[in-house]
C-alpha cells in the first residue's frame, strides 16, 4: 500500500499539477493560434511576467502588513491577471497588429513574437535579477497530509497544488460556459472557424481579438504564478514550458480549447509517468517473480534529465500520424 | 538595369566600405590579436548565416534550432578529431559498448526493413515499428548505462579518433545534415510554424544530451584543447596563427558564397524561389515541393554544422553548456534579416557587422550600467543590486529582441534586399 501512496504522490498528483499548468498555458496559445493564426512564442514568457507581477504585488502587500488565510501571492494573482491581460493587449497592438494590417505572412508574426519573447526575457532579468525567489515572505507553505487507509505513508498535497487544481477546474468550466453561451464566445468560435465569413456577418473582430488576448493573458499569469508558488519563481521559468505547451496545443488540435486541456493533461501525465520509477510499484510482488528474474532498483522509461524529450516525442508522433490532433483541429 | 557596376551595387560597396573602415578603426584601437580573433569568429558566423539565409531566404523555412545543429556539428568534430584517449581503449569500455551499438544497428535495420518491404501488410507496419523501436530503445539504454559508468570511472570519457581536422569538419556537416533530414522528413510538409516548434525541440534535446552524456562528451567538464587545422600560436604570438586561420575561414566563406550564388542563379535556385513565392503554383507545375525543401533544409543545416565546428575549433574548447539560444540562434537570425533576406552578400556583411556590434556591446553595457550604479548612488542614494553586472548583460537580450521586431516592421528587406532579376 505504501508503494501505491508513493505512486499517487509522485506520479498522479505531480502529473495533475504540471498538466494543469500546461493546460492553462495551452488554452491561450490554441485560441491565439485559431483566431489570429500564428504560433505565439512569447506565451511562456507572458507566464513569467505574470508571475513576477504577482511577486511584486505580494511583496507590497507583505510590506503593508497584510495577512490572509491563503498565500498572499494567490491574492496578488488576481490583479496580476488583469495587468498581464492589459499587457497582452498592448503587445498585440504594438508588435503584432501592424503585421496583420499589412497582410504579412504569418511566419513574420511568429518571428516578431520571438522578438517579443527576447524582450520580455531581457526585461524580467534586468529588473528581477537572475536568481530564484520564493513566493512566500513571512508565510509558510501549508502541506496537507491525508491518511490513506492501510498505508503508513500519507497522501501529500501542498496548498498551492490544491489551489491550482481548484482554479483550473473553475477556469475550465467558466471558459466552457463563456464559449458556448455568451455572444462574444460564440463570435470567437465563429472567427476561429472562418474569419472572412465571421466578418461579413457583422462580428466585431476587434473585440474578438481583445477577448482572445484577455483570456490568454489572464490564464498565463495564473499558471505562471501558481507554478512558482508550488516551486520557486525563476526568471527562466518559461524555458521548460514552451515546448510542452506547444506540444499540448498540437496534440489537442489547433484552435480547440478543450483539446488544449486534454493535450496539457496528456503531456503532463506522460512526462511524470515517463520519469517515474516503476520498480517501486513492482516491489510488493518481489517474491512472486521467478528466481531468474531480478528486479532492478530503477525502471524508468526516460532519465529525469531527458524529460524534455517526452513532449517532443509525442509531438512528432502526432505530426506523423494525426496532424489534426485528437480533437480534429486545423492543420495549418 | 543600366549604369556601371558601381551604380548597380552602390549599396553593397558602401556597406562593405563602411565595414572595412570600422574594422580598421577597431584594429587601431584594440590591436591586431583582438581584431583577428573577432574577424575569425565573424567569418564562422557568416558561414552559419549563409546556411540560414538559404533556408529562410531561398525557401522560406523557419528554423529556430540553429543552436542544435551547431552543437551537433561541434560535438561530431570533437569526437572525430580530438586525440585518441588511450585509457578508454585500454579499459573494459569498448567491449561493453559493442553490444548496444550492434543492437542499435540491428534495430535500425529492422525498422527500415519493416517500412520498406512490400510483403508486410500495411496495417502491420505501424505496430511492428513501435514494438521494434521500444525493444531496441530498452535494450540499448540497458546496455549503455553500465558501460557509461565504467567509462566515466576508468577513462573519463571516450575521447576522439584523432583524425585530421578537415575530416572532423566534414563529419560535423554530415551529422547536422542527417539530423536535418530526419526532422525535415516529418515537418516540411506542414506549415512553417510546425518546423519552428520542431527545430526548437530538437535543439534543446541535442543540448540536453550533450550536457548529460558525460561518457561520450565529457559533459560539463568540457573538452580542450581541440586541434587546429593550421599551426597553433607559439609563444603568445596570436596574430600570425590567427591570421592564417582567418585566411582559411575567409576562403571557406568565399567558396561557399560562390557555390551558393551559382545555385541561386541556376534553374534549381529559380525553382526554389518559385516554391517560396507560390507553393501551389510551383507544385501544379510538377515541382516536388517537399523534396526540394528537404534538400535546401539539409544543405543549410550542413553549413550550420560546419560553421559551428569551425567556431569551436578556433576557441579550442568544446563546452556543451556554452551553446545558448541567444548567441547561436537569435543572433544569427538578426544577422540574416538585418543583412537582407535572400541575399548572400547581405548575410555575410550582416554577420560581420552584427558580430562586431555584439562583441562591442558587452563592455558597452557593463560601462553603461556602471554609470547607472555610480550616479544612482550619488544623486538618489540608490543602492544597486549586487548582481548588476549579470543583469547588465541581459540588456543585450532585450536589444536583440527589439532589433528583430524593429527590422521586421520598418525594414523587412534588410540592408541589402534580394535582387529580383528584371529581364
Amino acid at each position: 500500500m505504501n508503494e501505491l501512496v508513493f505512486f499517487i504522490n509522485k506520479a498522479l498528483i505531480s502529473g495533475l499539477v504540471i498538466g494543469s499548468v500546461y493546460a492553462l498555458g495551452a488554452i491561450g496559445v490554441t485560441l491565439i493560434f485559431g483566431i489570429l493564426r500564428f504560433a505565439h512564442f512569447a506565451h511562456a514568457d507572458l507566464m513569467t511576467v505574470g508571475a513576477f507581477v504577482s511577486y511584486v504585488l505580494m511583496a507590497l502587500m507583505a510590506a503593508a502588513g497584510f495577512s490572509a488565510p491563503v498565500p498572499l501571492a494567490f491574492l496578488a494573482m488576481f490583479p496580476a491577471m488583469v495587468i498581464t491581460a492589459l499587457l497582452a493587449i498592448w503587445l498585440d497592438k504594438t508588435f503584432y497588429k501592424p503585421f496583420r494590417d499589412r497582410g504579412s505572412n504569418p511566419v513574420i508574426i511568429v518571428m516578431a513574437s520571438l522578438g517579443v519573447t527576447l524582450m520580455l526575457q531581457g526585461l524580467v532579468r534586468l529588473f528581477g535579477g537572475t536568481r530564484a525567489r520564493s513566493m512566500y515572505i513571512g508565510e509558510n507553505k501549508d502541506i496537507y497530509r491525508i491518511p490513506f487507509p492501510g498505508a503508513k505513508r500519507d497522501l501529500i498535497l501542498t496548498e498551492p497544488q490544491l489551489l491550482l487544481i481548484i482554479f483550473t477546474i473553475i477556469a475550465v468550466i467558466t471558459l466552457a460556459v463563456f464559449l458556448s453561451r455568451s455572444r462574444l464566445g460564440k463570435a470567437m468560435r465563429a472567427v476561429s472557424d472562418n474569419p472572412d465569413l465571421a466578418q461579413i456577418t457583422g462580428i466585431n473582430t476587434k473585440h474578438v481579438v481583445w477577448t482572445t488576448w484577455v483570456i490568454g493573458g489572464t490564464l498565463a499569469a495564473a499558471a505562471g504564478t501558481m507554478l512558482s508558488l508550488d516551486v520557486v519563481l525563476k526568471p527562466d521559468l518559461s524555458f521548460g514550458l514552451l515546448l510542452p505547451i506547444f506540444a499540448a496545443v498540437i496534440v489537442g488540435g489547433i484552435g480547440q480549447p478543450y483539446g488544449a486541456i486534454a493535450g496539457g493533461m496528456l503531456i503532463g501525465f506522460s512526462e511524470t509517468f515517463a520519469v517515474f520509477n516503476w520498480a517501486v510499484l513492482l516491489r510488493p510482488f518481489r517474491d512472486s517473480f521467478p528466481d531468474w528474474f531480478e528486479l532492478p532498483t530503477k525502471i524508468a522509461f526516460v532519465p529525469t534529465e531527458y524529460k524534455l524529450a517526452v513532449p517532443f516525442f509525442i509531438l512528432i508522433l502526432v505530426l506523423i500520424y494525426r496532424p489534426t490532433g485528437i480533437f480534429k483541429g486545423k492543420v495549418m | 538595369m543600366s549604369g556601371s557596376i558601381f551604380q548597380k551595387y552602390a549599396r553593397d560597396f558602401m556597406l562593405a566600405g563602411g565595414l572595412f573602415v570600422l574594422i580598421l578603426l577597431i584594429l587601431m584601437l584594440q590591436g591586431s590579436a583582438y581584431t583577428s580573433r573577432m574577424l575569425v569568429e565573424a567569418a564562422c558566423y557568416a558561414i552559419i548565416a549563409l546556411g540560414l539565409t538559404i533556408q529562410w531566404g531561398y525557401a522560406g523555412l523557419f528554423n529556430i534550432g540553429i543552436m542544435g545543429f551547431i552543437a551537433a556539428g561541434s560535438f561530431m568534430f570533437m569526437f572525430v578529431s580530438f586525440p585518441v584517449n588511450e585509457r578508454f581503449w585500454n579499459s573494459a569500455g569498448p567491449g561493453m559498448l559493442v553490444e548496444p551499438i550492434v543492437t542499435l544497428l540491428i534495430g535500425v535495420a529492422l525498422i527500415v526493413a519493416v517500412r520498406k518491404l512490400r510483403m508486410i501488410p500495411g496495417w502491420l507496419r505501424t505496430p511492428l515499428t513501435v514494438i521494434i523501436f521500444a525493444t531496441t530503445y530498452l535494450l540499448v539504454t540497458a546496455g549503455i548505462d553500465p558501460a557509461a559508468k565504467v567509462i566515466e570511472s576508468e577513462a573519463g570519457f571516450i575521447g576522439g579518433f584523432g583524425l585530421p581536422v578537415f575530416v572532423g569538419w566534414a563529419a560535423a556537416g554530415i551529422i547536422a545534415g542527417l539530423i536535418a533530414w530526419f526532422a525535415g522528413r516529418i515537418c516540411l510538409g506542414l506549415r512553417s510554424d510546425y518546423l519552428a516548434i520542431a527545430t526548437l525541440g530538437i535543439a534543446q534535446i541535442i543540448k540536453t544530451f550533450l550536457k548529460n552524456a558525460d561518457w561520450l562528451t565529457n559533459g560539463t567538464l568540457t573538452v580542450s584543447p581541440l586541434p587546429w587545422p593550421v599551426p597553433k600560436p607559439i609563444d603568445g604570438n596570436f596574430t600570425e596563427a590567427r591570421s592564417i586561420y582567418l585566411a582559411l575561414t575567409a576562403a571557406f566563406v568565399i567558396i561557399i558564397y560562390m557555390l551558393l550564388e551559382r545555385a541561386y542563379h541556376a534553374p534549381w535556385g529559380r525553382m526554389m524561389r518559385a516554391i517560396r513565392d507560390n507553393e501551389e503554383a510551383a507544385s501544379s507545375m510538377g515541382k516536388d515541393v517537399n523534396k526540394r525543401r528537404l534538400e535546401i533544409f539539409v544543405l543549410g543545416c550542413i553549413l550550420m554544422g560546419l560553421g559551428g565546428a569551425m567556431l569551436i575549433t578556433f576557441t579550442g574548447l568544446f563546452d556543451p553548456s556554452g551553446f545558448i539560444d541567444l548567441n547561436h540562434t537569435f543572433l544569427i537570425w538578426v544577422m540574416v534579416i538585418l543583412g537582407g533576406t535572400g541575399n548572400n552578400r547581405g548575410a555575410i556583411l550582416g554577420a560581420i557587422l552584427v558580430y562586431i556590434i555584439w562583441v562591442m556591446s558587452e563592455p558597452l553595457a557593463l560601462s553603461l550600467f556602471d554609470l547607472v550604479r555610480v550616479y544612482g548612488l550619488d544623486w538618489f542614494g540608490w543602492q544597486a543590486p549586487g548582481d548588476l553586472d549579470s543583469r547588465a548583460l541581459q540588456m543585450r537580450v532585450f536589444v536583440i529582441g527589439l532589433t528583430i521586431t524593429l527590422v521586421l516592421r520598418f525594414a523587412p528587406e534588410g540592408m541589402l534586399p534580394e535582387r529580383i532579376r528584371q529581364d
